[in-house]
């Protein structure tokens, strides 16, 4: 099977999303952004730039990621439900296809450390690990909550030679870590680049992740065509941040397919926020009367964030796709469902997406629709938190 | 002729009379004390005071002004209760409050721009609001006799710089160094260096600020400079229970120290 996988170069975008977007930071930071656009746009018109990047999302990835036809689900729900497995990449999630770009990246402009924030620690693991590969030296903000929820986490981003910094400012979680990253950019931007795991931030991170996130649906789409011989009625994704829905939505932006993201309802920014200029974008965030960002809870550390990647805003408010929240018992429900039916432990982060299908096949979705849904993480990192959920640990 | 504002006229005529400009930052109800922390600051001879309204997610500031602004916040003010108790008093500095653009946003231009003008606001500072999308906010706040300052940092190309410093109003704020606010042991050689690359590029007042502590690090910079912004050390004064005379006693000393310069 052969993904076309070409950049679509759009030439001087300009960073918004209709009214969302754009690039708000202090100014010791936009002659970095200019750069690093300035960057990406020449390295994705560079063949020889494109093909490292996919051949080590190959050979050290392990992509093509296939797509698994879910038969136990689908005669249970009496749809039809093709998988994603974003699950089976190396390092267990989506999020190895942004870091490898924006490490290569790094290289490229001749800096030697990479910083990121992380919720969950996938998106910490995944840029620890680009860093190890590369030989960048990395360093990792994570909310202290967070580190405390995701211990394991913690321990594998140092075992790959990451520094990670507890933050301890604020709600303690993602939104914080998005900030104490922020800061620390500001002093040492000139040797580091600052490595964004989600489509959000300030122009080009939202329009980067996604390109380098294409790949998920890109793929998918033409492994549906060539092994199944459809396009599917319904194209669904967990949205946090946004990256791996962003991911899987553009290829089929211009199709027919619906296209249906889901939040959780504690951290729902597109369905309970407010437009906002926070963390160098204009998008919807949850924020109190006088515009203060509040905390997401989700039982996922990975979407608890209080704001949506603007691209994700701006299909909202297009109506190109639409926007679901579940909560967390029907995630803990999926999550054990889809254990026990298809023998795959779903990370927390697509057992919403599963949540809403669960829920909504027959319903929303009628019954006989095709279905792709993308499972971007594995739930080896969640075991632990759901086992003390259900009282199996304490 | 370009006319000026209250705040920039204020501070250019303070410059013809020889003097270097001080301007003190104060988180605004960190303590129950802050306005009177401000009428103790203005009396020791600060030239403006800069008002922070205290933001959930401050990028642009370190730990001594994010714990100021925690504190506030946890107070349960508000940018409108806090812009309320300042429309009843009266001082003899202008007032330029500093805070992020998604208070401004939120509340909308108008209704922002309205509250500052009740509270006699002369100015604003947004961080996170560059030259390209400023425009908006700078036109309107104009018509109500508020300046809205930009800033230019170490890293910002010349040509650029230029335009920043032509678009800005009241003064040009320059970035002392690479980082976040904060108090720093020693002055980097940056804040010099950017006093001497924005005065050759405007005749507005230039002030910098970010990483200016003391009373020598005020002198070195303001002998270059039009004056000095002086945050997290008066805030870090504050939090430790420094209070107004604490804070009088800190800003008549940096006074001092830039009256010493020899005009």
């Amino acid at each position: 099977m052969t993904v076309d996988h070409e950049v679509d170069l759009a030439a001087d975008f300009d960073g918004k999303f209709g009214p969302f977007g754009g690039r708000y930071v202090p100014e010791s930071l936009m002659a970095a952004l200019a750069e690093l656009e300035d960057v990406f746009n020449d390295a994705t018109r560079d063949p020889v730039f494109m093909e490292t990047y996919r051949e080590i999302l190959r050979s050290y990835g392990g992509r093509p990621s296939p797509i698994t036809k879910c038969h136990n689900l689908s005669r249970e729900l009496g749809v039809e439900l093709y998988l994603k497995r974003e699950d089976l990449n190396h390092t267990g999630s989506h999020k190895i296809n942004n870091v490898i770009g924006q490490a290569l990246l790094t290289k490229r402009m001749g800096k030697s450390r990479m910083i990121a924030e992380t919720g969950a620690g996938q998106h910490g693991v995944a840029t620890a690990t680009a860093a190890a590969l590369l030989g960048l030296k990395c360093t990792v903000y994570m909310g202290e909550v967070d580190t405390e929820r995701q211990a394991l986490n913690v321990f594998r981003m140092k075992l790959l030679g990451a520094e990670v910094i507890a933050v301890k400012s604020g709600s303690r979680t993602l939104k914080d870590a998005i900030n104490e990253a922020m800061r620390e950019w500001v002093a040492c931007v000139e040797d580091t680049h600052y490595c964004i795991g989600s489509a959000m931030g300030p122009h080009p991170y939202p329009y980067m992740v996604r390109q380098f996130q294409r790949i998920i649906g890109d793929e998918a789409k033409a492994q549906l065509l060539d092994e199944f011989q459809l396009s599917p009625d319904y194209v669904i994704a967990c949205v946090g941040g946004g990256s791996n829905a962003i991911g899987t939505f553009t290829a089929f932006v211009e199709t027919d397919s619906k296209i249906v993201g889901v939040e959780p309802e504690g951290g729902a920014a597109i369905a309970r926020g407010v437009l906002g200029v926070i963390h160098g974008m204009r998008s919807q965030f949850i924020q109190d009367e006088f515009g203060q960002l509040e905390e997401a809870h989700s039982i996922s550390a990975g979407l608890d964030y209080p704001g949506v990647g603007p691209e994700h805003a701006h299909l909202a408010q297009s109506g190109r796709a639409t926007y679901a929240t579940v909560n967390d018992q029907e995630v803990l429900d999926a999550f054990q469902r889809c254990s026990r039916s298809e023998g795959i432990i779903p990370a927390l982060e697509p057992a919403h997406a599963l949540a809403y299908l669960f829920r909504e096949a027959g319903g929303e979705i009628p019954l006989g629709s095709s279905v792709l849904l993308t499972m971007s993480g594995r739930g080896d990192k969640d075991s632990e938190q759901v086992a003390k959920i259900l009282g199996y640990l304490k | 002729m370009e006319s000026y504002g209250s705040l920039e006229t204020h501070l250019r005529k303070a410059r013809s009379n020889g003097r270097k400009i001080l301007v003190p930052y104060v988180t605004a109800g960190y303590s129950p004390e802050w306005i009177d922390t401000l009428h103790h600051v203005a009396a020791a001879g600060a030239d403006a005071i800069e008002v922070g309204i205290p933001f959930s997610d401050p990028i642009m500031d370190g730990p001594v002004i994010q714990a100021a602004s925690t504190l506030a916040l946890n107070r349960g003010v508000t940018p409108l209760s806090l812009l309320n108790e300042l429309s009843s008093e009266s001082f003899d500095v202008p007032l330029v409050v500093m805070t992020y653009c998604n208070l401004l946003f939120h509340a909308g231009i108008e209704r922002f721009g309205g509250w500052l003008s009740e509270a006699k606001i002369g100015g604003t500072i947004f961080p996170d609001l560059p030259l390209e999308e400023s425009e908006e906010w700078s036109s309107f706040a104009a018509t109500k006799d508020i300046d809205n300052v930009m800033l230019v940092s170490p890293v910002t190309s010349e040509e650029r710089a230029k335009i920043i410093a032509d678009r800005s109003r009241g003064f040009v704020y320059g970035i002392g160094l690479m980082g976040v606010t904060g108090v720093r042991s020693t002055l980097e050689e940056s804040a010099s260096q950017i006093a001497v690359r924005l005065k050759a590029v405007t005749d507005r007042p230039v002030l910098i600020g970010i990483g200016i502590s003391n009373k020598d690090q005020a002198r070195t910079v303001g002998s270059i400079a039009d004056g000095v912004i002086v945050g997290s050390a008066l805030v870090k004064l504050l939090l430790d229970g420094g209070g107004p005379q604490g804070a009088f006693d800190f800003i008549s000393s940096l006074r001092e120290g830039l009256d010493e310069i020899d005009g």
